[in-house]
Order: C-alpha cells, then structure tokens, then sequence
C-alpha cells in the first residue's frame, strides 16, 4: 500500500533527517510515501485574512496534484505543511464561492472541493498501525531515553485541525511509549518557539527557547522530540545563544520523531543523518546503548 | 567640436540615415507585396500591415525604427519579448516579436526591458550548495505559486517548477527546467512575488555547468595532448599548404555520417 | 511593557475606516472581546510587546489607527494561536493581528527588505524561515 506524500522544501536540504528516516521506517512498516508529483512550496503559513486568496493558491494547487495522482490522501512530515495544506483543504471543503475563484485561476483543468485527506505521519501511525502493532514491529526498543515530546503550535493550533487534544495532547507521548521509551511530559510543550520572528528579530529567538528548554529540563528532559524544521532550528540556535550568555544548562539533543522510529525499528543510524542535529544526540544514545555498530564498524573491528 | 560631441552627431545622422532606409525598403516593400492587409493595434493605434510579416517587420512597416527591442531577429537572444491580446479573449499572450507573424486585431506592446536587479558576484567563490542561490535571491522566497511566469514564458519553460526546484534546493532541475531561457523579461514583468527568474535561472545553470555536471574525462586527454605537442607536427604541415591543395583538402575531407555509432573511425587515422 | 496606561479618544482620532477594514479582513467581530486578558496571558510574545494583545483589541475597536501603527505588536507576534485557542470568547485575535499587518504591507511598505538579512544569515535560515518570514513580513 501507499500513500502521497508531502515533503517539503526543507525536508530536501536541512532537515533530511526528518525525511529519510520517515521514508526507510514507513517503508518498513509496509507503507510507501509515494512523493506527490511537481509538488510545490506551500508557503509555510497560513494565509488569516479573509480578502486574500492568492497566498491560498499554493497549498491548493498541491493538493490539486495529489488528486491528479490518483490518491486520495496526503501524508506530510512537517508540522508547518501540515498546518497549512490541511487548513488550506478546509476553506475549500467549506467556502463555495472561494472554491471556485481559486479553481478557475489555479486553471488545472480539474474541480477541487477539499476531497483529499490531509494526515500528519503521526496520526498513520496511530489510527492505521496502531500503537500496540508499532510496538510488536520495535527491534531495537528506547529503553530507559527519557525524550520530551514537543508539539510546538502547528500541530494543534487551530482547533479545526489539531491532530490531538488541544490543551492535552498525548499523540506523541504514546508514540514514544510504543518505541519503548519513557516520555517526559511538560507543560511548555505546546509553547511557540518564536517561528517566522527569527527573521525579522533573530534576537529574540533565545528568549523564546528559554522557558521551552528550562520546563522541559526541570522534568528531567534528556532530550527534546520534534516534529519541525522551524521549531529546530529556532530551538538550537536558541540554545547555544543561551549557553553562550552562561545560562547554566548543558546543551540538550533535538532529534526528529522519525529519527527515533528508524532506530526503534532497527534501521541504524544510516538512515537518520545525526550529523544534522542540534545538540549533539549521538553522544547520548551511545550512553543508552541505541547506537549499533553500522557493519562497516564490524569489519574494520573484526 | 569635442569627441562627444562628433560621436553623438554622427550617432544622429546614422539613426536618420537608417529611418530614411528602412522607409524606402518599407515604400518597395508595399509596391511589391500584393498581400492582404490587415488590422493591428501597436501600443493602441491602428495601422494596416501586410499579412505574413513577424511583429517586428509588421512595426517596422509602420514606421518604427528599432534601436532596442531587436537583435538577433533569429528568435534566440530574447531582446524582442512581446505581449499581445486579441478582442474577445481575456487571455494575455506572449511572443517573440521576431518569431511571432501578426494576426488580425492583435493588440501589441513589446516589453524590450523589464527592471530585474543580478546579484553581483564572484564566480570563483561559489560552490554547488543550494544556499549559494538563497544568499544571492532572498527574494526566491516570496513565489506564491501563481504559476503567472510559467503562462507568460515565450520559450514554453515551466517557469514556476525551476523556481520550486530552486526553493526546493534542487539546482540541477532548476539549471535543466531553464535551459531554454532566452533572458526575455516576460516572466519577470509578471511576477506577483517579484522575482528576477531569469537571473535566478542564470546562477543556476552556471553553478550547475561548473560544479555540479562531470567534467569530460576524454576532454582532458586531449588537452592534454594539444598542451605536449602531440598535433603541433599536423598543424606546421597544414601552414605549409598551398590555397588550392588546402581548398582541395577540405572539399574531399571525411565527414562522420549523421547516424554513425560510437566506434565510428575515419579511414584516414594518421590524426588521432 | 505596556506603554501607556491610558489613551484620548476623540472623534477626530477615531477611525472608521480603519475598524470597517479591520473587521473585513480579519471577519472577526471586535464587540466580541470582554477584554479578559487571557490572550495577553498566553502570548509568548508579550514580553517583547509594547501594546500588549487585549489592548490591541480595544484601541482597533476604538478605531485608534495611529496609536496601533506606532506599536510593534503586530510585528512581533509571530501566529501562534496560543491566544485564539484560549479566549473564552472564541474571539481569533491572530487574525486581527494579521489584518493589521496587512493594512500597513498593502501600501507597499515591508517590514523586513531582504536585501537587509545579512547574506550570512540568509544561507543560515532554512528556507521555511525565509518562506513564512518574508510572507508575514513583505507586502
Ligand atoms: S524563463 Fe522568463 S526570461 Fe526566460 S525565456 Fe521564459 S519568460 Fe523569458
Ligand atoms: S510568477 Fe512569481 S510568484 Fe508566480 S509562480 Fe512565478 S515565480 Fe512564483
Ligand atoms: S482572551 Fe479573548 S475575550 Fe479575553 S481579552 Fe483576549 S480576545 Fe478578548
Ligand atoms: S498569535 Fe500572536 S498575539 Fe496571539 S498568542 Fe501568538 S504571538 Fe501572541
Ligand atoms: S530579436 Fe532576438 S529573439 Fe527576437
């Protein structure tokens, strides 16, 4: 079976370690992300005036493509994309008169009306596997990781198409807990990392990450779990501006959730680019034993 | 009189020189040409012009001397980039004026030059990382995915789709979408985001072309042969020809048939 | 943070327009707000504001244009929705923030020029840094 996939444009240079580990672990698990064609930038954030159809024109036109391809849902890895294809999906399913401005001009010879279904790679995992059958297919179970999920606001903000509770969530949580791990949970883990401002303000970027850093490490947060590129990067260069100014606090990993998918599912660490991470996660995975040694390590040893 | 001075005047003459030119050309043109006319609209005014000539011959005909706006009249340096609208149609079309024979009713305004600022820099200090061309066009970032540049490209390029590959980090497709780009403007002229897509396009296929494609391992060998000397023996006996053995020379030379495969060998090997 | 504890209003000042377009764009009704201060509350960006987020609310519904252009708040407010999520109202302040920002990049005036991020900063930023920034920031 497969699915379209959405990546992204940062999921094709930075943030490969979000990609890569997603597509060898769904591949695993017996689903294919089948990468949508000529699929293109979505804009990132959501358009919130009503008069203003043209930044509406991207999401749409995506999602246009992925009926084109014959599916009839959408698989994103981004929280970001997620946010906006699936808003972006709603006002077409739900505002006639927009719906039809936008096809005529999108002029892809197809009526779009909001049919394709839009899913973060986390709710697969939770209503098609299933938890407990993700935990059967564990090789290489997070044993005694102590991870801090952090949802960040794309996920769940705005209601209409948060993937989970809004002011409880636990999708994240419950996906730790199947890969064996212990999750942390804390109460800013649903808290902005400062987003978009970090091009305008780059200044302000470690005010925004301190409370985030400091709640999840007072719970004892060994390492923080992402969903997006935005959040981080944000969070790392925060980070190491706040360890700079002799904040006290070590640096603590970020690793991406498809990262710790592939490891759990005993894909090895070729397949989840450490070398791209803030925070340097090797180190501490090493110490929890989740490191095997790639078989080039074995040759050369043996 | 200063050298300015002479240079301008003489400029003048040349430009009066050639209008006088092109309108006796025109004046035979229309004694010899028993073709139809018909109606076009340049910049909004009518004029009748004989069917069958390009945009830029049918502007000329009525008058205009083109100083800008024209160049290679071959369809491949882009100088001519033309819009168009025929009654009836809300469509905006686009043509190269050199290429493009006129129509009945057509609305015409060629765009010679549309603003777009090139980023300055320097070549050798580039490499093939997607960043390069996120230091140098910022503004890449703001393509709403209107698809407006793809509509208006004379040259049939997916415009939007090289500047998604680009956004995308994806140099190489952006270099290969944009091969045929003749630098017209049109794109540009009609860019919500406001991105200079043809300088964009530029950068990429450079960077593509010399840091991203193979270089020619066979090309090097044979560098290196020309550099040691290996046909300077060849070319010191073709200097020593007389005209008539050369002209002779070249007439009866063995040229590699067009569906020749890749072992294909002259008879003549002394050279290789 | 917040600048002044209190404002004139007069009918000079006052701007209908300004509310019209406000409510227009934003499709939010402003009579809505009971001024609670959940919003300000929940805001990780209060701290960098200079009006903070209810009273944003209260000087648009005023119609006090110049008062809100003279403040940084919709710039720094980066579309969390931590505020609209919260208001017990249902009242979507983000979408207020967002037609005011509008109001001022309609008239072709950036809030950040590309050209100004350091080039150093532009191979830094990943790209969707630079997508959502220049969207929210350029007209
Ligand atoms: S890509 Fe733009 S500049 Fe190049 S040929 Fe097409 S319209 Fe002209
Ligand atoms: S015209 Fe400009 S904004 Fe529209 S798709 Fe092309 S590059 Fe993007
Ligand atoms: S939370 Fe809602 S009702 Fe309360 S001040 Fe903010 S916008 Fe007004
Ligand atoms: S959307 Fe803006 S105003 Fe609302 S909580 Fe977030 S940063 Fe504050
Ligand atoms: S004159 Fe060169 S392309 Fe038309």
């Amino acid at each position: 079976m497969s699915l379209a996939y959405y990546p992204g444009c940062t999921l094709k240079t930075r943030a490969r370690n979000l990609e890569e580990p997603a597509v060898a672990s769904m591949e695993a698990l017996g689903l294919k992300l089948d990468e949508v064609p000529r699929w293109n930038c979505c804009g990132a954030v959501y358009s919130l005036a009503d008069d203003d159809l043209i930044h509406q024109v991207a999401p749409v036109r995506n999602l246009i493509r992925v009926k084109k391809q014959g599916k009839s849902e959408l698989v994103t890895l981004c929280a970001f994309c997620l946010n906006t294809l699936k808003r972006a999906n709603l006002l077409m399913k739900q505002d006639v008169a927009k719906r039809d401005t936008l096809n005529d001009f999108i002029d892809e010879g197809i009526d779009y009306g909001g049919e394709v279904k839009v899913l973060h790679l986390l709710e697969v995992l939770r209503d098609r596997i299933g938890w407990e059958a993700l935990s059967r297919k564990v090789k290489l179970p997070l044993h005694g990781l102590r991870a801090a999920p952090y949802y960040g606001c794309t996920l769940l903000r705005p209601r209409e198409i948060a993937i989970d509770n809004v002011e409880n969530p636990t999708v994240l949580g419950d996906f730790l807990r199947a890969l064996g791990a212990g999750p942390v949970d804390f109460p800013e883990s649903t808290r902005c990392c400062g987003s978009y401002q970090v091009v305008s303000s780059p200044g302000d970027i470690a005010e925004y990450a301190r409370p985030i850093l400091n709640s999840a490490l007072s719970h004892g947060a060994e390492a923080l779990v992402l969903t997006c590129p935005l959040c981080d990067y944000n969070l790392g260069r925060g980070q190491k501006e706040l360890i700079k100014k002799g904040s006290g606090f070590k640096e603590m990993p970020l690793i991406y959730f498809t990262q710790l998918l592939a490891l759990a599912l005993g894909l090895g660490p070729q397949a989840c680019h450490f070398e791209l991470n803030h925070g340097g996660p090797e180190s501490l995975l090493k110490e929890k034993n989740l490191l095997p040694q790639t078989r080039s390590v074995q040759l050369i040893e043996g | 009189m200063s050298a300015k001075q002479t240079k301008k005047k003489s400029a003048a003459t040349a430009v009066k020189h050639r209008a006088k030119e092109t309108a006796a050309t025109a004046v035979k043109e229309k004694k010899q040409i028993a073709a139809r006319l018909i109606p076009i609209y340049i910049m909004g005014k009518r004029y009748e012009v004989p069917e069958g000539l390009t945009i830029m011959k049918a502007m000329e005909y009525a008058g205009y001397i083109l100083i800008r706006g024209c160049g290679c009249r071959g369809g491949t340096c882009g100088a001519c980039g033309t819009f168009y609208r025929k009654p009836g149609d809300y469509k905006l079309q686009v043509a190269l004026a050199c290429q493009k024979t006129v129509e009945p009713d057509m609305y015409i305004a060629q765009i010679p030059f549309f603003p777009a600022n090139r980023a300055a820099y320097d070549f050798a200090g580039l490499t093939a990382a997607p960043e390069e061309v996120f230091k140098l066009y910022p503004e890449l970032f703001r393509c709403v995915a209107c698809n407006s540049c793809t509509k208006a490209c004379p040259q049939g390029i997916e415009v939007m789709d090289a500047i998604s590959a680009l956004k995308q980090g994806n140099i190489t497709v952006a270099a290969q979408l944009s091969f045929d780009c003749i630098q017209c403007g049109l794109c540009t002229s009609r860019c919500f985001g406001e991105l200079a897509q043809y300088h964009m396009f530029q950068l990429a296929r450079r960077i593509y072309g010399a840091r991203i494609i193979p270089r020619a391992e066979h090309l090097a060998g044979i560098v290196k042969a020309v550099n040691e000397g290996k046909y300077d023996r060849f070319l010191d006996e073709l200097k020593g020809t007389k005209e008539a053995e050369l002209k002779k020379l070249y007439q009866e030379r063995e040229i590699e048939p067009m569906a020749a495969g890749e072992d294909w060998k002259p008879k003549d090997s002394r050279y290789l | 943070m917040t600048k002044k504890a209190s404002v004139t209003i007069s009918p000079k000042k006052s701007r209908r327009e300004f509310i019209k377009k406000v409510k227009e764009l934003s499709g939010q009704n402003l009579q809505l707000c009971y001024q609670c201060g959940m919003c300000t509350g929940n805001c990780p960006a209060a701290a960098n504001m200079d009006v903070s987020p209810r009273r944003i609310i209260e000087l648009a519904r005023l119609g006090l244009e110049e008062e809100i252009a003279g403040s940084r708040t919709v710039w720094v407010c980066a579309s969390c929705l931590a505020c609209a999520v919260n208001c017990p109202r249902g009242f979507d302040l983000a979408r207020v923030m967002e037609a005011i920002r509008l109001l001022t990049l309609r008239k072709n005036v950036d809030r950040v020029r590309p050209e100004d991020i350091p080039p150093q900063e532009r191979g830094d930023l990943p790209q969707i840094a630079m997508v959502s920034g220049l969207r929210k920031l350029t007209g």
